[in-house]
């Protein structure tokens, strides 16, 4: 096997150097009872090119976005990769190394994230940011985590329903048994926070409220109004941002007012690869710095007083508090920090603005013409590149309609929103073109030009 | 070898945001082609201040030369233990950068996404088959998320048979994650001592009908297979508990001894350690969990089923714990994790335990009288010495620095806990004999070296890109961004 460098030769020196006779001898602190007697009923091995082809088959039967015009947004977007992103992760000391235990020996790495951690600073307004999440949703859960333990004696979050359904599913699952009383804010009828609901939910028990910025319809919420509320009752506002690019434009939260700002970085030169990995950012006000979970690193210098970095305050991390720990999380997503510093440092100040204006534009676009269209109607209210198309047929109807014709449409909501049985989740990225844009509205329209 | 000849070229390279010039660009875009419009002003963030302005080259080069200061599987040997630091094979990095499977969106339907959710089905069954388990979930980002989603459906499972059971078992070798992911659940945490092995008596005696279950590692983290599991997993079945286990070290059970036949209820599997997804610097992994057939109503959605002509994501499942992450997993870590199995095939990964096994002994065996061992009971895929014999004040931090020097990725350091000075090998099994003679003649001539020259270890190292860090002005002044 070309993955197993011994031969026969080497096997028997090692036996010999151990003074066993056989490998077999080397289990026999397994007792007998617990021993599988059957060899393993998984397939012979596969050479390399007969993999390939089983693979190959396997990935053609989904849809690629290049083979289909997609408009499908909701927590993962397709923007373009550089082929410098790729050039650089395929550096295997970069992809071959594990967590920077050996900082003499991980620079590297170490520096990459400290880099990492400014841009996220930068981009979000924020005063510090970890070495990441898994992602958007799990980050979204620690910061809620992060709020009950900084607020001690308050024990409710208030989960906007605008929020990514994914995210929220996965805050109640990391509250399920940590007595935590949820509640969800009702959305308006242009598919925002309402903030008067928020103001009677608000009292003295509540240690955040969570709102996503965009939020899941892709609405830009008023995030300085929910802070000023949230903040009136002494609690913290959490924003979960699922489009990071819309920071390249818009105010970001942390000048608005929010407390703790996570999302997800995918966006930045991770490929969509079926939803995972992905990456979660984390970034706090000063304040909370010895709350955060995860990684950090922080600047250092060596016997020679050259300036370095290595993993900081680890006495917050399960290796040393154990239970308690702020988080039960060891590794952060390592190679996705690198992809999204690259990605950030080649599209720069300029770049990233350029394309967040594109995203708006090219989506501002799609809106306004299907506004047009009989029997249709946009969300009303701010947007970056996504919005909710409200149809005249059940969405679910219409995706599968415009399927026929090689376009992902959007996603339908009523699984997730009962009551949108009619409303479809459009996304529009600078990968859309015009042409594709016209052509979806062409079809919405029942396909005649 | 001397340890000093050939010292190379070391690049310096400022940060990101020091070597920004105004005006510089690295990006390309398209030509608008729509009306470029902007939203309301008052909306509009200024500059993103502080960010870089690179071109395409700077940012070449500033990731070359920082990747030039790492060290990976692919430089040189990596026994760092309880980490399983294998070969990564470059075929996996191809398959998961396929077009059907790098650029399926989450949200397409799974009418459109059928292959990607056979190889999800067909991963399950693999894992189903090394492990034991008849039910297999890939949700989960990470060990230390299985752990959680393992833990969440043992207290699911109690509680939906009327059992508020608040306590946890956990040996005091385990790893960190395991109380912390204990806490999690809402549950108190009683360690439990053991001598290297946990004894069967240990755990009865810690046994009530207020514990919910025992966290243990198998082998534990000390290469040593738990020579009471049969008997330790009935005393906590008896007492209605269930029994979590670690599934960090599984590369020394493939095909020779499943968790699931013994009476463990849940274990995760870590496919970044056992199954040679790349450790990535520090993540992602993926952190699938086998269960019994009775936790499995409490699994996390979605759960891939496969139905009549096909596959699809079943989130209909009112007993489950829920999401632990958005979407279904890794999903790009699993491409490479299935990869492997069809190269490796069945007996592969049994033939690659055995020799992970045999190159973890090879090294005990050259190495034993040269550093102390404090367990000499036979043991699997890793070996643990503690720094009991180094003379002249050194230490196993002094050791770990000098291998540096050598050229060697440090092992695994202090770690278990229950060990003084632990030094925990892992060779894993794609490292031949040469490598670990060197590395073992790398070590035994630093034992030397602290008995005659001290020095050595306590400067080293001298040789990598940085000297030793101030770790301890770090964490004084955290300095956590770059600033103007």
């Amino acid at each position: 096997m070309r993955y197993l460098p011994h031969t026969d030769n080497d096997i028997q020196q090692m036996l010999e150097t151990i003074s066993v006779d056989r490998i077999e001898d080397l289990f026999s602190g397994i007792p007998s009872s617990c021993r599988l007697s059957r060899p393993l009923d998984i397939a012979s091995a596969a050479a390399e090119s007969e993999l390939v082809v089983r693979l190959q088959e396997l990935s053609g039967r989904n849809a690629s976005v290049s083979d289909w015009d997609a408009f499908l947004g909701g927590g993962s977007y397709n923007h373009f990769i550089p082929a410098v992103v790729d050039h650089l992760v395929s550096r295997s000391e970069f992809y071959t190394a594990y967590t920077p235990y050996q900082p003499e020996i991980s620079q590297g790495t170490l520096q990459a994230i400290f880099e990492f951690q400014t841009l996220i600073c930068q981009l979000t307004g924020m005063d510090i940011a970890n070495a990441s999440m898994y992602d958007g949703a799990s980050a979204c859960a620690e910061a809620v985590l992060l709020a009950l333990r900084c607020a001690r004696k308050r024990n409710k979050v208030l989960l906007s329903s605008a929020l990514h359904p994914q995210y929220r599913e996965t805050v109640r699952t990391y509250c399920r048994y940590l007595q935590v009383e949820i509640e969800e804010i009702p959305y308006t009828e242009s598919f925002a926070t309402d903030l008067e609901t928020l103001k009677g939910q608000l009292d003295d028990q509540v240690a955040a409220v969570v709102a996503g910025y965009p939020n899941y319809f892709g609405r830009v919420e008023d995030v300085a109004a929910l802070a000023e509320v949230t903040h009136g009752q002494g609690a913290r506002l959490i924003t979960a941002v699922a489009e990071p690019l819309a920071l390249a434009l818009f105010k970001s939260p942390g000048e608005l007012g929010a407390d703790v700002v996570v999302g997800e970085g995918q966006s930045f030169g991770i490929p969509l690869s079926y939803g995972g990995p992905g990456i979660g950012f984390f970034a706090v006000k000063k304040q909370d710095m010895r709350a955060l979970p995860g990684r950090l690193v922080g600047e250092t210098v060596d016997q020679d007083g050259k300036r370095g970095y290595v993993l900081t305050l680890a006495t917050r991390e399960q290796h040393i508090r154990r239970e308690r720990a702020t988080s039960n999380i060891c590794s952060n997503q390592g190679m996705c920090t690198l992809i999204v510093g690259i990605y950030l440092a080649l599209h720069g100040k300029q770049g990233l603005r350029l394309l967040a204006e594109q995203n708006y534009a090219k989506a501002a676009y799609a809106r306004q013409r299907i506004a047009q269209l009989k029997g249709f109607q946009v969300m009303q209210g701010e947007s970056f590149n996504e919005f909710v198309v409200i149809c005249s047929e059940p969405a679910a109807d219409l995706r599968a309609r415009l399927e026929q014709a090689q376009i992902l449409a959007g996603i339908p909501l009523v699984s997730d929103y009962p009551e949108q049985q009619r409303s479809l989740l459009v996304c529009v990225t600078e990968q859309n073109s015009r042409e594709q844009i016209d052509r979806l509205v062409t079809e919405l329209a029942g396909g005649a030009a | 070898m001397s340890g000093t000849e050939g010292r190379g070229l070391v690049l310096e390279e400022k940060l990101l945001f020091e070597s920004s010039v105004p005006g510089r660009v690295g990006y390309s875009l398209a030509d608008l082609d729509v009306p470029n419009v902007l939203p309301d002003e008052s909306l509009i963030r200024s500059e993103l201040t502080g960010f870089p302005e690179l071109s395409e080259v700077d940012v070449i080069r500033h990731y070359t030369r920082l990747s030039t200061w790492n060290y990976g599987v692919d430089s040189g040997f990596y026994p760092l233990g309880s980490c399983t630091m294998k070969y990564n094979p470059k075929i996996n990095e191809k398959t998961a950068r396929m077009p059907g499977f790098a650029e399926l969106h989450p949200h397409s339907p799974d009418s459109l996404s059928q292959g990607a959710l056979e190889l999800m089905y067909e991963l399950q069954i693999a894992l189903g088959e090394v492990s034991g388990f008849p039910a297999i979930t890939l949700q989960p980002a990470a060990g230390a998320q299985g752990e959680f989603a393992g833990m969440l459906m043992i207290r699911a499972y109690h509680e939906s048979r009327g059992e508020k059971r608040s306590k946890v078992l956990i040996p005091d070798t385990a790893h960190g994650t395991n109380p912390a992911s204990a806490a999690l659940c809402g549950y108190d945490v009683v360690p439990i001592a053991s001598d290297g092995l946990l004894s069967a008596s240990a755990v009865a005696e810690a046994m009530s009908d207020d514990v919910a279950g025992l966290m243990i590692t198998n082998p534990n983290t000390l290469g040593l297979y738990e020579q009471e599991i049969i008997e330790i997993c009935r005393i906590v079945h008896a007492g209605g508990g269930l029994v979590y286990c670690d599934g960090a070290n599984l590369n020394a059970l493939m095909g020779i001894s499943r968790p699931g036949d013994i009476g463990i209820d849940v274990m995760h599997f870590n496919l970044h350690k056992t199954f040679s997804t790349p450790h990535g610097g520090g993540g992602p992994g993926a952190g699938p969990v086998g269960v019994v057939e009775a936790l499995e109503p409490f699994m996390p959605i979605p759960r891939v089923v496969k139905v009549d002509g096909g596959y699809r994501l079943d989130c209909d499942r009112p007993q489950s714990i829920g999401r632990v992450k958005a979407f279904a997993g890794h999903f790009g870590i699993l491409v490479r994790a299935y990869t492997y199995i069809l190269a490796m095939g069945g007996e592969g990964l049994k033939r690659a335990t055995e020799l992970a096994v045999l190159n973890a002994n090879y090294v005990r065996a050259r190495l034993e009288g040269v550093f102390d061992l404090p367990y000499k009971q036979r043991s699997l895929h890793e070996v643990v010495f503690s720094e009991n014999n180094l003379p002249n004040d050194c230490h196993t931090l002094d050791v770990a620095k000098r291998l540096i020097d050598y050229g060697f990725h440090p092992p695994t350091i202090y770690f278990p806990l229950v060990i003084k000075g632990a030094l925990m090998i892992e060779p894993t099994e794609t490292e031949s004999k040469q490598a670990l003679d060197e590395f073992c003649d790398a070590l035994m001539a630093i034992a030397k070296e602290a008995q005659d020259n001290p020095e050595l270890l306590k400067q080293a190292p001298v040789r990598a890109k940085m000297r030793r860090l101030d770790e301890t002005a770090a964490a004084r002044k955290p300095v956590l961004r770059w600033e103007a």
